[in-house]
């Protein structure tokens, strides 16, 4: 069994307790947490950043800090992180997209999916091209979805991430409506097929 | 009607072999229950007080006899030989075993059928005028569009866990025979002056718990506008919809909440945001799917053939079916026929197995091979020379579906109700059985002319009473069924939320006081007037007072 990064549903965004990176000078840590790993690509990996949470104070390294932080974190200069409530508002990182290597949407329920759209205002509307990443309650079924929405990074709330992943994009050949991968929908694959068709017939 | 290329039979199958692979994984314990819950709701899978039911999708309506036939083969060998047409136009097997609903959905996937997106928060099955393309009064085809839209929302990666159900109609014509007011979107088509075609855009209408009709949001919405626009509601709405109470969770409430200025502006602005990037247009795929519907494939007939004629001034019950249950056609010569799911006495809705053969055959022979379900749970054969209505008639007969009562008193809307349903409070079904068996003459029943009759079980209002020109809510009083009158309701154009009469009345005594209040209808209409419209002009006293006189 592949250990997997605990996700914390029903606690409060700052309460979120995976182990620092080793690599940085450690803060006390109680006992020590599975290393979270990120289904990323495809593959297993370890997370360089430290989420930190609200009353730990900023490190000197890679970090995710709550939206409230955003601001004072941004001033430093290493690779820096936000995570969010599936009720903030996207467009409030507006200013901060630049500066941002990670961008955490949280599911606190798989059935709750108001960060679907978080995502694809990112992708579409803003413009990101940083990683966004799914917490929270994120489960095989939903990791197609999510991929299509525009996240790339998944810390799985249980099971075999690279059993889900594989499912994710091996389930369906096609999609029949445009999001934010670069999946073609039915009706162009058909308008494609066509044009196709009457190149041909004119050769 | 929309044919299946190879895209749609692939996605489908791949469907299926997703969904085996979520029962095997819930069978091995996986997946926990509460997460197969979404999954099989998603694919139309209940879980009812006495076994799963299954619902399957049959979009806007509209299926040839192939399709019929496969659903009537599906009901013999994975349930007990009948289905349940609902309001949703969809249709329910009510004795589904879990390790046979991958079998079953692949036979459906055979007949290019499936049960996605019948159930779960996620936008339903599409919805739309069963008189579509043929009806005289229509704008433009509602099932082109439909089918649009059935595409679109299929898995739709963002619109899949939203706060709640979401549920869009279509209708093409300004009669509304979709009940457009009453859901989440509704869609009614028409032509601006320049003659081209679009949308009036209705937001936030629906039944259940807080009934409400739905809020013009865009007068016209030009066609080529429609997912994007679409996408900006399911947007704004999964973003801001109520998730902390499952009863306030519909649009609707977002919009009472908000408003309905603040909402056009809120839709308004992340249409202007974000729209026009919508991937491409989508003109050539109106345009492919409006060639499988616009051609009707016959040109005007005879307008009174020899062998109707002599029928119907010779046979009194032929004379008496036509009327009630044929109606006018857009081609000269032709009929649209309603079959009737409602014989006296019966379950409203239900056909068995040899019942769904028997219209399939139908429409095959008679009806260029097409078949609509009515959101009032009958059927219709949209496509009938008036020269073949004695044939059809002598079939329906032998196979007892020519009750002759489409929207009269017998046509009564039912929702499971306790007798299968684990929500229900009270049983719908054996109430509506003992008013149609009440209201068995013909004679009577035509004289009280349009009455439409609708029963709840339970407060979510999947009988949709609400909007009943008669409305009954089931409730329990003290361990006993009890029901409520509502008056004055209706989902069509004219669309109103009824009115609660007085104090709900015993089980026994139910089926009389829709009695004495069509009793006093009779004694106080003005001419041609409607029960609807007579209710409307002298207001709930004189029924009150007869329904309630003895108490």
């Amino acid at each position: 069994m592949i250990p997997i990064a605990v996700s914390a549903p029903n606690l409060s965004k700052n309460v979120f307790m995976l182990k620092p990176d080793p690599i940085i000078p450690a803060s006390p840590a109680p006992t020590p947490a599975p290393t979270p790993l990120i289904l990323k690509d495809g593959a297993l990996i370890a997370d360089r950043f430290t989420r930190l949470a609200n009353d730990e104070g900023l490190i000197d390294g890679p970090m995710i800090v709550d939206l409230a932080r955003l601001e004072q974190a941004s001033a430093a200069n290493q690779p820096l992180g936000v995570a969010l409530t599936n009720t903030d508002d996207v467009s409030q990182l507006a200013p901060y997209l630049p500066r941002l290597d990670v961008i955490v949407l949280h599911f606190p329920k798989f059935t709750d999916g108001r960060a679907y759209s978080q995502a694809r205002l990112l992708r579409e509307r803003m413009d990101y091209r940083g990683e966004i990443r799914a917490t929270g309650q994120v489960l095989a079924d939903q990791l197609a979805f999510m991929r299509r929405c525009g996240f790339d990074a998944f810390i799985m709330a249980k099971g075999d991430p690279l059993a889900a992943w594989q499912r994710a994009i091996s389930t369906f050949s096609g999609v029949y409506q445009p999001a934010t991968d670069p999946a073609r929908p039915a009706f162009i694959r058909r308008r494609e097929a066509k044009a196709t068709k009457a190149t041909k017939a004119k050769e | 009607m929309y044919q299946y290329d190879q895209i749609d039979r692939t996605f489908v199958a791949e469907r299926v072999a997703q969904f085996r692979d979520q029962i095997a994984r819930r069978m091995t314990g996986e997946l926990t229950e509460e997460e197969f819950r979404p999954l099989r709701l998603t694919n139309g899978l209940y879980l009812q007080l006495h076994a799963y039911m299954l619902r399957v999708a049959i979009p806007y309506g509209t299926l040839d006899s192939r399709q019929l036939k496969a659903l009537a083969q599906i009901a013999r060998v994975y349930d007990r030989g009948y289905g349940h047409f609902t309001t949703r136009q969809n249709l329910q097997l009510n004795w589904i075993r879990l390790d046979q609903a991958g079998d079953a959905l692949a036979a459906l996937a055979d007949a290019d059928m499936h049960a996605l997106q019948t159930s779960g928060n996620c936008i339903r099955n599409v919805t739309a005028d069963h008189w579509a393309g043929v009806a005289p009064d229509e704008a433009a085809d509602p099932r082109i569009y439909a089918e649009l839209i059935r595409q679109w929302s299929s898995l739709h990666p963002e619109f899949s866990f939203l706060p709640r159900k979401f549920k869009i109609a279509v209708t093409g014509s300004p009669a509304d025979r979709a009940a457009t007011r009453v859901h989440d979107i509704g869609l009614v088509l028409k032509t601006d002056d320049q003659g081209r075609i679009g949308f009036e855009v209705l937001v936030g209408g629906g039944l259940g718990r807080t009934p409400m009709i739905g809020k013009t949001i865009r007068d016209f919405l030009p066609e080529a506008e429609l997912l994007p626009y679409l996408e900006a509601i399911l947007r704004v709405y999964n973003l801001a919809g109520r998730r902390d109470n499952m009863y306030k969770a519909r649009i609707k409430i977002l919009v009472h909440e908000i408003g309905t200025a603040e909402m056009i502006r809120r839709v308004e602005a992340e249409y202007a945001a974000g729209g026009a990037s919508y991937l491409g247009n989508v003109a050539d795929e109106v345009a492919r799917i409006a060639a499988f519907f616009i051609k009707l494939p016959y040109g005007a007939a005879e307008p009174n053939p020899q062998a109707y004629a002599e029928r119907r001034k010779s046979d009194p019950t032929f004379r008496a079916w036509v009327h009630a249950n044929t109606f006018p056609h857009k081609i000269p010569g032709h009929s649209i026929v309603e079959i009737s799911l409602k014989p006296t006495g019966g379950i409203p809705g239900d056909a068995t197995s040899d019942q769904m053969d028997a219209v399939a055959e139908l429409a095959r022979l008679y009806s260029h091979d097409e078949l609509r379900v009515t959101h009032t749970q009958n059927l219709v054969l949209p496509h009938v020379a008036l020269a073949d209505l004695p044939a059809i008639f002598d079939v329906l007969v032998a196979d007892n579906l020519d009750t002759p009562n489409v929207n009269k008193v017998g046509d009564i809307i039912s929702c499971p109700g306790l007798d299968y349903c684990a929500l229900a409070n009270a049983r719908s079904i054996p109430v509506a059985q003992r008013i149609s068996a009440r209201f068995s003459d013909v004679d009577r029943a035509h004289d009280l002319g349009e009455v439409k009759i609708k029963i709840s079980g339970c407060i979510n209002a999947c009988g949709h009473h609400h909007v009943g020109h008669i409305g009954l809510l089931g409730v329990d009083k003290n361990g006993e069924e009890f029901y409520q009158i509502t008056l004055g309701g209706s989902e069509a154009a004219d669309a109103a939320i009824g009115s609660l009469l007085g104090p709900a009345i015993s089980s026994e005594g139910i089926v009389d006081a829709v009695e004495q209040i069509l009793t006093a209808y009779a004694e106080l209409r003005q001419g041609p007037e409607r029960f609807l419209d007579t209710y409307r002009r002298i207001g709930p006293k004189p029924f009150k007072e007869r329904v309630y006189a003895k108490a």
